[in-house]
């Protein structure tokens, strides 16, 4: 299937596909686009339209108005900015190890990375409930922070393993023959080189903690404390009756910054995974 | 340089051979990531596991006590759970599959020289870098029974007045499946994508040569090229959409009449609406379990297909 020798027919064939999933893809983010900007009378109508007929901004004022949207973002930022940071600067020397000597260690790290994937978060989020009570940390940021580091960790280890293989050994050990010490090799020579990987890293880990739900619902319960997609969920209401314009406006508003974040990144992130992927 | 570089390497063996120091070097790097790990992972999996075999529960002032296997043979009567868990395998397959296809066709498309792949790289994207419960939203919004696009579009094709499809008896689990296959399809697309870029070009224009149409090269260039990768992604899909919570959690909460209660979300319940933490365990302990087994058969009989399958 590659473009040797596609016909017209296969290529106009190809086009109408690739439109197919364009429509596919955008559509229903359009229309959320869409719904936040459209008056109650709109949204009321049996026959919406994609364009607003009379766009409004006031669904966003309503949304602030009725859920603690700031404070919520504020909490969203801290968790998932300490999370990451916390996440990143722990697994870069692991996985620098896990990447330069093999062992029984490097195994086992390997083994838990993949084995953390399968396990359904109800058998991990009891205990850790039980753990974190004890600690009084439940309807903490702290203890939200303390789950999202070592759940962004199986990932963040598997991309930096990918990023520390990358940067060739001969390196270190050209600089080891200059008479660099361990420690200044490390600092100016991979370092550098790593720079790139680890943001991109980070970053990751920022948007999966930022995206985050189910932990976030179980651990924090007084809506101060809650973080945006909890918060977003108390517009659904009760009885599953919404009220459309604000929920579509807050939705669309939590999403920019994720959004922001993974274009800056997409391309890493996707040579990250590779990397990781490739076994030297 | 080269030379130097050789000794550096021998040099470095004998140091490795000696041991002692460096090792010492390796744990003080290891430790800040494995500390979390045992404590915030290990721990409290066996520690789930353990709860299991126990009676917790939530707010209980009496001590806890081991009960066997009580919660597991409550659960082979449970026909609620095992409701849930035939709930759940119908999503996740019905969600796998069409994914992998769906994910497979953009994949191929996205390794042409196409106008317009860069549009469409950006958007396949935006899937999975919203939230979950943006997502769930989104699709509420689609499927709104007024308010919404779905309907307003099958009206406007005359078929028919279009219905309320997450209320629905019939209806709720696929409309559920439908926004799982959308959610997932970026990851499977960059995987696919990924070891489409690593088939050998040769080996294409070898085939185009020989005059192998496309479906002759797909079938003996790039499928035997792709398949770990399209191994390891079915299998780890499949495990992530069993595991699937928050999309079903916001677009349903598993109604109407339990048709969308998803494995996961059947034991949130158990555990944080009613409290019965060493019931819920188990719950997780046996999903785990038939998982594994399922997966290993796949696994098992996928490798054991070679070359034709």
């Amino acid at each position: 299937m590659t473009a040797l020798r596609t016909g017209r027919a296969g290529r106009a064939g190809q086009y109408a596909a690739l439109l197919g999933y364009l429509v596919l893809l955008a559509f229903p983010f359009l229309w959320l686009i869409s719904t936040a900007f459209k008056p109650p009378r709109e949204l009321g109508s049996l026959h919406p339209t994609w364009i607003p007929v009379n766009p409004t901004l006031a669904n966003f004022r309503q949304a602030f108005d009725e859920q603690p949207l700031l404070q919520a973002a504020g909490n969203s930022l801290i968790a998932a900015l300490a999370a990451a940071l916390i996440a990143v600067v722990i697994a870069t020397p692991m996985a620098y190890t896990m990447a330069r000597r093999r062992g029984r260690l490097t195994t086992a790290a390997t083994g838990w990375v993949v084995v953390s994937q399968a396990f359904p978060f109800v058998l991990v989020i009891i205990p850790l409930f039980l753990v974190l009570k004890n600690l009084q940390l439940i309807n903490t940021l702290s203890g939200l922070i303390m789950v999202y580091v070592v759940w962004s960790l199986p990932f963040a280890l598997w991309m930096l393993v990918g990023y520390v293989r990358a940067v060739p050994g001969e390196l270190e050990e050209a600089a080891a023959v200059d008479g660099a010490s361990r420690l200044r090799t490390l600092v100016s020579v991979t370092a550098p080189l790593l720079a790139p990987g680890i943001v991109a890293t980070a970053l990751f880990a920022f948007i999966t903690a930022w995206n985050e739900f189910f932990f976030a619902l179980v651990l924090l319960k007084t809506p101060e404390k809650q973080t945006l997609p909890v918060v977003l969920t108390h517009f659904l209401g009760a009885e599953g009756v919404a009220d459309l314009g604000p929920l579509a406006a807050a939705a669309f508003l939590a999403t920019i910054p994720s959004l922001v974040i993974f274009a800056i990144i997409q391309k890493r992130i996707t040579g990250g995974m590779l990397a990781g992927a490739v076994k030297s | 340089m080269i030379s130097a570089t050789a000794t550096a390497r021998s040099g470095r063996k004998a140091a490795r051979s000696t041991g002692g120091t460096v090792d010492h070097g390796a744990w003080f790097l290891v430790l800040p990531a494995l500390i979390p790990i045992l404590v915030l992972s290990v721990g409290p999996l066996l520690y789930g596991i353990s709860l299991a075999f126990t009676d917790a529960q939530a707010g209980r002032t009496e001590p806890t006590e081991w009960v066997g296997t009580l919660n597991f043979q409550d659960l082979l009567h449970d026909t609620l759970f095992w409701e849930s868990f035939r709930i759940g395998l119908l999503w996740a397959v019905g969600v796998t599959v069409p994914q992998f296809l769906l994910a497979l066709g953009l994949a191929l498309l996205l390794d042409q020289r196409l106008r317009l792949r860069w549009l469409a790289r950006a958007l396949a994207i935006v899937p999975w870098a919203m939230p979950e419960v943006v997502v769930g939203i989104m699709w509420r919004l689609v499927y709104n029974p007024d308010a919404g696009i779905l309907n307003e579009t099958l009206r406007d094709l005359g078929l028919g007045s279009g219905q309320d499809w997450l209320t629905g008896l019939a209806t709720a689990l696929p409309a559920v499946i439908v926004v799982g296959i959308w959610a997932g399809m970026p990851q499977t697309t960059v995987a696919l994508l990924a070891g489409l870029q690593n088939t050998p070009h040769e080996l294409h224009e070898a085939a185009a040569l020989d005059g192998a149409g496309a479906w002759r090269r797909f079938r003996t260039v790039t499928w035997p090229a792709i398949r770990p990768v399209a191994l390891a992604v079915t299998a780890l899909n499949f495990i992530w959409n069993f595991n699937a919570f928050a999309l079903v959690y916001v677009l349903t909460s598993g109604g109407p009449g339990g048709r969308t209660r998803l494995p996961m979300l059947f034991a949130y319940e158990q555990a944080f609406r009613y409290g019965q933490f060493g019931y819920a365990a188990a719950m997780g302990c046996v999903m785990v379990a038939l998982i594994s087994v399922m997966l290993a058969f796949y696994l098992v009989g996928r490798l054991k297909g070679g070359e034709d399958a």
